[in-house]
């Protein structure tokens, strides 16, 4: 299978009646994910787009058999809702969720490691778009349409470059075997390094692609762990060559603050890594072409 | 969010950071009353600006009288005051705080950040206090000290006690520091900051430990639940621009080029500034309308994009993913068409229904240039920026 996800992969929504949730979920259904349910705290008992409403996450994953959670959730529980499905024994999960605090972030990847490794839930996000493994399921806000099913793995940061990265690739008539949103926070649930850990072990992935931005340690992390552990191909453009210094560029994470988290830094740890660069995002798309043949 | 030093210092005082004695004044007869009620022979008045770097660039003097005291805030009141981290615009100085001068004994850094890459809170410390940690980073970089916190249980007093044993702390003050570390990060923890820095902390030759200079930062994303630190928001310390567009809920940020952006998304955002780069041109701004690019964003985006006297072409890039193309066009015709704006556009769109949107563009009547690529959009805007120069020399930018 897929990394993440699958046909199968039984997935709720936590906070599917609120509005965006709603068209979410249902776009999540038309897509062919197999939504089994939602979660909303007082609303158990309701149905909302064809599935059951649960008040846990617990009843939602006896009742259901739910793996995997999508968290749709405001920013002041959001936190609250990661670690709820985390206890409840769901696999991996979602938060779309933009504007949680960061120490609110810092408790749940403190709570996440209260299981041991085998029963840890895996997160990706907050702030992102989500994951897609085209032709299967959709797990988050992208417009499914822009993806063909195929061997390039994304993992990114940015929703809508990740979207102008995919439709590249469509146009010359390449396809994604999942794209993985890690999402624009400093504090978040899974690097770049933990997401190749996972496509280099999965079949269906023969090169990876990275977009990555300004600000954090994550780009470098993970150009030190391709060095000795992935044997795949990888592809990346590094966004944010224009940025100031000590300035936030949208995602609260994209900042320059300390040495090595410019995008020309990043570039330079990045290429002397053996990874390909994308020098600008308008060749993302001609560069993993390249590479694939 | 920033705050003023005084504003810092009130805060880690109730935490149990000690301070010297100060006041505040907003205006140099004021600062003088300040001094006189206080009492002593000496005081430092420090303007109050968001930004470091004050001492070397003027803001910060010691006086020996009150009538020094009047003469120095004169001269800074209603001033800009340039540091390094202000930019050449500066900042505004409306507020001075009038402090009692004290015995320096040693300096020390104290900062408290969130470290993304142990995803904790991190402490760090060096006897060579008075630098910034830049320099103390690339000069000696053996005199830093650190420590991160577990956030389950908290700062513990053995982490203090080595810090204060590391630093050099004599014995009998070691307590004094611990109850000031603590202080600091309760602050940092129970209030969402992002930043704690005092800088210098000091130890005076009474043998007391006092934070000389604070500045805190907070979580934006954490200040629905404190509105007492929103009450401490200082829009005379902002970018007008920026600040008008967070409260329309658009990310700005200026910089000094002359093609405006609007894009939505922050990734999306950064990499068009690239590309114009790239093309030969310079980016006026980053602005990120949000994912949804509704008509009424587009609007005022265009408005705020305006703003800046500088721009001399706008290149507005969409990716319609769950929004159509053609719902953007009809929003930035419209847009247009109520507020029409003096310099050439550009319009790239991409992803959902892309034809029917060109579509609505070129039959708009307006004089839109088009772009499918990203890098074609950058091309034409860098070309419709250039002819547009030479057809107008006096547009220039200096």
């Amino acid at each position: 299978m897929s990394i993440f996800l699958d046909r199968e992969t039984r997935v709720i929504v936590q906070g599917i009646t609120g509005k965006m949730a709603r068209f979410h979920a249902r776009e999540m259904i038309d897509y062919g994910t197999n939504v089994v349910g939602g979660v909303v705290p007082g609303k158990g008992g309701e149905t909302c787009e064809g599935v059951p409403v649960f008040n846990t996450v617990k009843q939602a994953v006896s009742e259901t058999g739910a793996e995997a959670t999508l968290v749709f959730v405001p920013p002041p529980a959001a936190a609250d809702s990661i670690m709820e499905a985390a206890d409840a024994g769901i696999r991996y999960c979602v938060c779309i969720t933009d504007g949680i605090p960061a120490q609110d972030m810092i408790r749940v990847k403190r709570y996440m490691y209260r299981y041991p490794k085998e029963r840890r839930m895996i997160l990706t996000g907050p702030n992102c778009a989500g994951t897609i493994s085209p032709g299967k399921a959709m797990l988050g806000i992208m417009p499914g349409h822009i993806y063909l099913p195929g061997n390039v793995g994304i993992i990114g940061r940015s929703g809508t470059l990740g979207y102008e990265a995919a439709a590249q690739l469509k146009e010359r008539g390449l396809g994604v075997s999942t794209s993985v949103g890690i999402g624009g926070d400093p504090i978040n649930g899974s690097s770049f390094r933990d997401v190749l850990e996972h496509f280099e072990q999965d079949d269906e992935t023969h090169v990876i692609c990275m977009i990555g931005e300004i600000g954090g340690p994550q780009e470098a992390e993970a150009a030190e762990y391709i060095r000795s552990h992935v044997s795949k191909p990888v592809v990346a453009y590094v966004a944010g060559l224009t940025a100031p210094k000590g300035r936030t560029m949208g995602h609260a994470g994209a900042i320059i603050s300390a040495f090595g988290e410019s995008a020309s830094e990043k570039v330079e740890i990045l290429a002397a890594a053996g990874v390909t660069m994308a020098e600008n995002p308008a060749v993302i798309g001609e560069t993993i072409a390249r590479v694939m043949q | 969010m920033d705050i003023h030093e005084y504003q810092a210092k009130e805060i880690l005082n109730r935490f149990g950071v000690g301070i010297p004695q100060g006041a505040l004044a907003y205006s140099p007869e004021q600062a003088a009353y300040r001094a006189r009620e206080m009492g002593g022979d000496r005081w430092v008045v420090k303007a109050q600006v968001h930004a470091g770097g004050r001492g070397k660039a003027g803001g910060v003097k010691l006086c020996d009288s009150d009538l020094e005291i009047q003469a120095a805030t004169e001269a800074m009141f209603g001033q800009k005051l340039v540091t390094h981290q202000t930019g050449p615009e500066g900042k505004g100085i409306y507020r001075v705080y009038v402090e009692a001068a004290v015995p320096i004994a040693r300096e020390i850094y104290l900062g408290f950040v969130l470290d993304r890459a142990s995803q904790r809170v991190m402490i760090v410390a060096s006897g060579e206090g008075g630098m910034e940690i830049e320099e103390i980073s690339a000069e000696k970089p053996d005199s830093i000290v650190r420590a991160t916190v577990e956030p389950a249980v908290g700062l513990q007093e053995f982490q203090c006690r080595e810090i204060a044993f590391a630093l050099g702390i004599k014995p009998g003050m070691v307590q004094q520091m611990v109850r000031t570390l603590r202080g600091c990060y309760r602050a940092f923890r129970e209030l969402d900051a992002t930043m704690v820095e005092v800088n210098p902390l000091v130890v005076t030759s009474d043998d007391r430990i006092l934070a000389l200079d604070a500045k805190m930062t907070f979580d934006n994303n954490a200040l629905f639940r404190h509105s007492q630190i929103l009450e401490l928001r200082d829009k005379s310390q902002e970018d007008p621009r920026e600040s008008r567009a967070a409260d329309h809920g658009l990310s700005y940020v200026g910089l000094d080029g002359n093609i405006g952006c609007i894009v939505n998304g922050a990734g999306l955002a950064m990499a068009t500034m690239d590309t114009i780069k790239l093309a030969g041109g310079e980016p006026a701004n980053f602005l990120d309308i949000g994912g949804g690019a509704t008509p009424e964003r587009v609007a005022r985006a265009f408005n705020l994009v305006m703003s800046d006297k500088n721009v001399q072409a706008i290149l507005v890039n969409i990716f319609a993913g769950i929004n159509r193309c053609d719902w953007v066009a009809e929003g930035v015709v419209r847009a247009l068409r109520e507020n029409p704006v003096p310099v050439p556009v550009v319009v790239r769109l991409a992803g959902t229904n892309v034809e029917e949107g060109q579509k609505i563009l070129a039959q708009s009547g307006l004089p839109l240039i088009r772009a499918t690529t990203l890098m074609e959009a950058a091309e034409r805007a860098v070309a419709a920026w250039r002819a547009d120069t030479q057809r107008n020399p006096n547009l220039r930018a200096v």
